[in-house]
């Protein structure tokens, strides 16, 4: 009972966050709004025995992807003006579209529940059960291929967005390695030959 | 107790409101990723709550992957947003018509 009470305080509190995003004015505020959205949603996945994602979800989200999100929002000056009329236009339409949207999910969750309440409510695990154990025994056999991949593709990502956001300015000088790599001796120093002189005939003149 | 329901419907509540939210949101892409986000989330729900209730942590393997997809596809999406608002001086959907889309 205690844990149905919490999960309905998150639940309407993930709720009014997700309405935060979408209808405040500020991108700013968006972004906090998703913050606390997606604390709300890490309690609940707390309540739902997936502890290890619901810490994934708060570092690797509120820690890094809104922090990016937040820092986008902070650098590009943006002014935003809507017309109201625009606004309520285009609100209808949404309104309509995710109305239909929920009608449709609804309808199929509940005609699909009547078979599913014959899911037994899941046994609670025995004390000294590690999610994080039981996690990356299956990650790491079953899922090893898959997760190698996931990490080439962070790769990917990180070379993409600094190659994407690379400025090169002209007028800078910079080192350019390839051409420094490729440098031979004869094309810095050049031999001379001469014939030896005297001191003292160089100090004459 | 909860049940199946009532975490399939909490994630359809979200579902709709970010489908929503890229609706009314269309002079401004930073929030029409937050809004991708907020969708994923949604998504991940279901992922977990059916983890859960059908006690096969695989799902909970897809939660992982999507989480990592997701962080690259937002810092990927930012920075083409940077180069953007670099070339154009805007990020209102509606002047992004080179393509005449």
């Amino acid at each position: 009972m205690f844990v149905e009470i919490l999960f309905w305080i998150f639940s309407s509190l993930l709720v009014i966050a997700g309405l935060g995003v979408i209808l405040s004015r500020n991108p700013v505020h968006s972004a906090l709004w998703l913050v606390y959205g997606f604390f709300n949603s890490a309690c609940i996945w707390l309540l739902l025995e997936a502890e290890f994602l619901a810490i994934v979800l708060v570092l690797v989200y509120v820690g890094a992807v809104m922090v990016l999100f937040l820092f986008v929002v902070m650098m590009l000056d943006i002014k935003i003006e809507l017309k109201r009329g625009q606004f309520v236009r285009y609100a209808l339409v949404a309104a309509l579209v995710a109305g239909v949207m929920l009608g449709e999910i609804y309808t199929v969750v509940k005609v699909r529940s009547l078979g599913m309440t014959a899911i037994a409510a899941p046994v609670s695990h025995p004390a000294g059960y590690s999610n994080t154990q039981e996690l990356a025994k299956v990650l790491y056999t079953d899922y090893v291929y898959p997760f190698e991949l996931a990490a080439v593709l962070l790769l990917v990502a990180i070379v993409a967005a600094i190659v994407l956001t690379l400025r090169r300015r002209a007028g800078l000088t910079r080192q350019n390695p390839t051409e420094q790599v490729a440098v031979r001796a004869a094309d810095r120093l050049v031999m001379v030959k001469m014939e030896p002189t005297r001191e003292s005939e160089e100090k004459a003149p | 107790m909860i049940t199946l329901p009532m975490v399939l419907t909490l994630s359809g509540i979200l579902f709709a409101i970010s489908v929503a939210g890229i609706f009314v949101n269309r002079k401004n892409v930073i929030l029409l990723l937050m809004c991708i986000e907020l969708m994923l989330l949604a998504v991940n729900f279901n992922f977990i709550a059916f983890s859960h209730f059908l006690g096969d942590i695989a799902g909970q393997i897809f939660v992982f992957f999507i989480l990592t997809v997701a962080a690259a596809e937002s810092a990927i999406g930012l920075a083409i947003l940077v180069v953007l608002f670099r070339e154009r001086k805007s990020i209102n959907v509606e002047e992004l018509d080179t393509m005449k889309g």
